[in-house]
């Protein structure tokens, strides 16, 4: 089981609450899609993702990426077992979306920086480790059930 | 991986932006450095101060965001640029080629938050790359 200090719970927390899910979901995905133009393999559904302007204007893309940000919020409300929290998910993603699950790692990378660059200052090292610390046993947990 | 003409005009422009700032970056990543990613105390054992923004920190800040914006001048040939760089890594520093990945991305997250205007994603891209290809250069003479 994940041990989280006071200082942990408090911070993530705290982050969530204060995070505009409507910007940051679509921020976050369409800068994944950007940088790391392979994970695009996933949305061939979406249309147009043939440069950066596309993708950012995208509104499925958008649309998802308030769902995934949304996702989070599962492991928030059971921090204590982010694992069988996502147990289901984990399935989702591997028996039907085929997802390799370096791209969780990818995505998560991206929503740091999101977040950063939201909170600027107030993103301290300590923030960002408690932060780092959730999103990689939220990734952990999200490649647990593949075989 | 190559650097598009379009990825180095956005490296060269933003660092041209941003490298006045360069010890307040170079303090701020490793800082991060040393408290998110714990296991890259290791290198810096002969340290008297290892929290964040010590003197210490500080000092190898600016080292570290020199050799940088070095590379952005030498963006064209990163490997023949970085060549004694790259001995000083491989032969006495000896630093795992892993950690160049994880100050990278500490480097992206001070930059986001310091200059969240001007990272845009097409800034993102072009800088991620382009540490990657100073992270190669860097390992270049490792074995």
């Amino acid at each position: 089981m994940v041990e989280w200090t006071d200082y942990e719970r408090t911070t993530i927390a705290d982050i969530f609450s204060k995070m505009d899910y409507e910007v940051v979901g679509p921020a976050a995905l369409a800068r994944c899609l950007i940088v790391y133009p392979w994970t695009q393999r996933y949305f061939g559904k979406f249309g147009n993702l043939y440069n950066a302007a596309a993708i950012t204007g995208n509104p499925m893309v958008a649309a998802h990426g308030k769902t995934v940000l949304h996702g989070l919020d599962r492991a928030l409300k059971n921090m204590d077992d982010i694992k069988g929290t996502y147990a289901e998910l984990s399935v989702l993603h591997s028996e039907k979306l085929h997802v390799d699950p370096d791209n969780f790692r990818l995505l998560a990378d991206c929503l740091t920086i999101v977040v950063a660059a939201q909170l600027g200052s107030a993103f301290t090292p300590d923030v960002q480790g408690a932060f780092q610390k959730f999103l990689r046993v939220v990734v952990s947990s999200l490649g647990r059930q593949y075989h | 991986m190559s650097l598009s003409a379009k990825d180095k005009k956005n490296v060269v422009d933003f660092f041209g932006q941003v490298g006045g700032k360069a010890a307040e970056i170079g303090n701020d990543a490793l800082s991060r450095m040393i408290v998110v990613y714990p296991q890259t105390k290791t290198y810096f054992s002969h340290w008297k101060d290892l929290s964040p923004g010590s003197a210490d920190v500080k000092r190898h800040g600016l080292t570290v965001m020199t050799g940088v914006l070095d590379a952005v001048d030498k963006i064209d040939d990163l490997v023949g640029g970085l060549l004694s760089l790259s001995e000083l890594h491989a032969f006495t520093l000896r630093v795992d080629p892993g950690n160049f990945k994880i100050l990278s991305h500490c480097l992206l997250v001070v930059l986001a938050g310091m200059f969240p205007a001007e990272f845009s994603p097409e800034v993102h891209v072009a800088v991620d790359k382009f540490l990657a290809k100073v992270a190669l250069a860097l390992s270049e003479k490792y074995r």
